[in-house]
């Protein structure tokens, strides 16, 4: 690689100190980075260090998001073909699903990465990587016709507002690719909800009704498709969330490797299961009817448990606080699900909801360790 | 009287470059310093200039916040030179040596039969008092205090540490009179660890509470010890002393000398053949790394790799340091080095997303590369995992971040130095220098609360 290397040297020079673009340097380094790891060494504190860093642990988190996305693709086409009567051979739902998803993944981090780097270079710091996440999650939670402008304006919005207003990476104190959802949902309502927006094409077709499994069951009616489609996730959706099957693989990735807290998604299954538990034991209407189990398989359960309420900045910090914050999450999301009936899904509420009371979580698991130390204090 | 602690938490990185547990000889350096920069917070008021002749015990300088604490000279010969950094900063006292030591003499005694303040006095004479350190802090204790307890880590756990059971044979005696006038020194229990894996002469030290610890590193820092037996509250004052340092107090009560002669370990992968050498506190060591160490390309740590100083090939030995450790500097670019996996074999890493993990008994040559480029703090949970203590890693850190001395006191700052977040630096993700930072915290406390 070291003819790779002295070419990018030669490109990079006007960028370096000294040279004519230096306050751009920000900019280059974020694509120097991306290919070599730098060639830093220490030069205070301990002179060996571990071979992660923030771009592996985030790229990890992007593979662990590939399953759910590729099999998204897949069922855009999918559900827009079967509908339609017409074939669903596999590559033609793939390229259909292409078609329709990757403009919104180029949208999402052209807009989102050029205002990271934008702010990099005003508060002269380097890109921190941690929109190459929350790029990709993005359009998985959005509906698969949201306009591509809509989309720019929820991504500016996050970014701007949700992320760097707090102080950036690190800083915020909500999911910025939760806050992208909820903006686009209370500004563009009607290509966010609905009954003519979760499959391609649903608005403008007639044949093809765009209505998912909560909106059904909210409309009082019984949900149209088998546990079997809801937990391979051949059912509409956002175009990421679908699958279970796709989202466990995900969650496998994260758990083994560490990089997404397995206590966080376990307490959101287990705050969903109980609430789904006590609203089948009161069964007063079709959402509340609706087997607890199930619950855990539709809408954006899944996805939230295992890619959104794990974001390790917004969520509660301390490993016991992770406990609490989970269950909470799944408490509140099949909660708000139920009673919401204009927005039968609860996830994205719930998840904001305790990013807001997570520091609170964890100043009163902290609180106990504080307590005990002044309680030697006195016995001291 | 003995106690067990078993540390679950913390990491032991195996690197290659072992010392041997043979030793060597290591001809007498032309120049031996006294760095008042290895005695943190210490502003040196000197007594000598150059020209001065001074033999092994003289006094070069005190500290000027407490003249008891007297700084002495390892060696005998001729003040070559004050050095001196930047607003006229006294950086080091070089003595260039004699031949022949010749010893100042403090007077042999029983410690036991002496009083307190005797065996105080003794120790503060001779120089030895800088081997005192206190928790909070992590710095020379105040002669004036009574701690409430004294620690001594007979055992090293940290990345090529020495082994002191090896580098103190045929200092057994010594070693036990340097713990008789410890026990003088405190209302409460002189607490020796020793490793609960290795039979060594410590567990048969007397007047000492024997503290048998096991688990991996931190286990063998004080911190850690003193953590589980006798956390420091506010106010409260807790001594520690290197296992080197007991030995060269209990040799002053022996003979009357001030000796600060040691086998300091030489290790790490750029070391010809790791093994144990004879070397005094501030004690030249370009001949030593000259014949030994493949010096291109090579990092000299005076100290071990998580917490010890880079020192250059004509440097000193500090004088708390037990082992010199050589490996190679980073300096190279790594195509595509963050994706996950990648570079398993040859990298160490905590965390899964390599796969060193899987190996754990392997042993490494790392190189000085930071792996990365510093990043905000986004991952938790990870720092709990290395922090042996029953504080909260993260939070005191970012408390010490924000100068926030109230929250740094409740989250417990003075539970905590630097050398046990050493291993928080090796592993988050985010590249942040805890120690320094814990550092920082620290000195704002002396300055704020003392």
């Amino acid at each position: 690689m070291d003819f790779l290397r002295k070419k990018f040297d030669e490109i990079r020079k006007p960028f370096n100190p000294g040279g004519k673009f230096e306050k751009f340097a920000p900019a280059i380094n974020s694509i120097d980075t991306l290919m070599f790891v730098p060639k830093h060494n220490t030069h205070k504190g301990a002179h060996i260090r571990d071979g992660v860093d923030l771009k592996r642990v985030m790229v990890t988190v992007i593979f662990a998001l590939l399953p759910a996305m590729l099999f998204g693709m897949y069922n855009l086409g999918y559900q827009h073909f079967s509908q339609l009567g017409e074939s669903t051979a596999f590559l033609d739902c793939m390229i259909f699903g292409a078609w329709k998803f990757l403009p919104m993944l180029l949208v999402s981090y052209g807009v989102g990465l050029a205002i990271e780097i934008g702010f990099a270079i005003y508060n002269k710091h380097e890109v921190n990587e941690g929109y190459l996440v929350s790029g990709m999650l993005i359009p998985l939670i959005m509906p698969v016709d949201f306009p591509l402008w809509m989309l720019a304006v929820s991504v500016v919005f996050a970014v701007f507002i949700g992320k760097e207003a707090f102080g950036g990476t690190g800083m915020n104190i909500f999911n910025p690719a939760l806050i992208a959802r909820a903006f686009a949902f209370f500004s563009y309502a009607p290509q966010m909800s609905g009954d003519k927006v979760w499959v391609a094409d649903a608005s403008t077709i007639d044949a093809v009704s765009g209505e998912t499994i909560l909106g059904q069951l909210a409309a009082g009616a019984e949900s149209s498709w088998s546990v079997l489609d809801m937990f391979l996730g051949y059912i509409p959706g956002s175009v990421g969330e679908t699958s279970v099957l796709a989202i466990l693989i995900g969650a496998a990735i994260l758990i083994a490797t560490g990089v997404g807290s397995w206590k966080i998604m376990t307490g959101v299954v287990i705050g969903g299961a109980a609430m789904g538990l006590i609203f089948n034991a009161l069964g007063l209407n079709a959402l509340m009817e609706f087997p607890w189990w199930q619950h855990l398989l539709v809408g954006g359960f899944a996805f939230g448990a295992v890619f959104m309420a794990t974001d390790p900045v917004s969520g509660a910090q301390t490993e016991k606080g992770k406990w609490i914050y989970g269950i909470l999450i799944g408490f509140f999301a099949i909660m708000i699900r139920v009673f919401n009936g204009a927005y039968p899904e609860g996830m994205m509420m719930a998840i904001l909801l305790m990013n807001v009371f997570a520091p609170t979580v964890d100043h009163y698991v902290i609180a106990g360790n504080i307590k005990k130390r002044k309680k030697r204090l006195k016995a001291a | 009287m003995s106690q067990d602690i078993r540390v679950k938490k913390g990491l032991n990185i195996k690197l290659k470059g072992q010392a041997a547990m043979t030793t060597a000889a290591v001809s007498r350096s032309d120049f031996y310093a006294i760095k008042p920069t290895d005695f943190h917070g210490i502003t040196p008021k000197l007594t000598v200039k150059a020209g001065d002749e001074v033999i092994v015990g003289d006094v070069v300088f005190f500290s000027k916040g407490n003249d008891r604490i007297k700084f002495t000279s390892p060696v005998s010969g001729t003040v070559k030179e004050i050095k001196r950094g930047a607003k006229r900063k006294v950086l080091a006292v070089i003595v260039e040596s004699k031949p022949e030591d010749q010893f100042k003499d403090f007077g042999a005694a029983n410690p036991l039969s002496l009083e307190k303040e005797a065996v105080l006095e003794k120790i503060l004479e001779s120089g030895s008092f800088a081997y005192v350190k206190q928790r909070p802090y992590d710095i020379i204790a105040n002669p004036k205090d009574s701690p409430k307890a004294i620690f001594v880590s007979s055992f090293d756990t940290a990345p090529l540490g020495p082994n002191y059971a090896f580098a103190l044979k045929g200092k057994e005696e010594a070693f036990q009179a340097g713990i008789n006038a410890l026990s003088k020194l405190t209302e409460g229990a002189v607490n020796l660890s020793v490793d609960a894996n290795e039979a060594s002469f410590f567990s048969k030290i007397e007047n000492a509470n024997i503290i048998n610890v096991s688990g991996k590193h931190p286990a063998g820092n004080v911190g850690t010890q003193i953590a589980a037996i006798s956390p420091v509250n506010q106010g409260e004052r807790v001594w520690t002393v290197s296992a080197q340092g007991v030995a060269t107090i209990g040799e002053l009560f022996l003979t009357g000398k001030y000796n600060p002669t040691k086998l300091v370990a030489l290790a790490g992968s750029q070391v010809k053949k790791p093994q144990y050498y004879t070397l005094s506190a501030g004690q030249n060591i370009k001949s030593l790394i000259e014949e030994n160490v493949n010096v291109k390309g090579s990092r000299i740590i005076s100290g071990n790799v998580l917490t010890g100083t880079k020192i250059q090939v004509d440097d000193f030995l500090g004088f708390y340091d037990n082992v010199i450790t050589v490996i190679p500097e980073g300096d190279k670019y790594r195509f595509f080095g963050w994706l996950p996996f990648v570079g398993s074999s040859t990298i160490h890493s905590f965390s899964k997303t390599s796969f060193a993990w899987l190996n754990s008994g392997k042993e490494y040559d790392l190189n000085t590369s930071l792996n990365g480029e510093e990043r905000a703090l986004v991952v938790t949970g990870e720092m709990e995992k290395v922090v042996p203590l029953d504080i909260y890693p993260l939070q005191l850190l970012k408390a010490c971040i924000a100068n926030d001395i109230e929250k740094m006191e409740n989250l417990g700052i003075y539970e905590v130095a630097p050398e046990d977040f050493a291993l928080v630096d090796y592993i988050n993700t985010s590249k942040i220098e805890a120690q320094e930072i814990i550092r920082e915290g620290l000195d704002l406390m002396i300055k704020e609360v003392g």
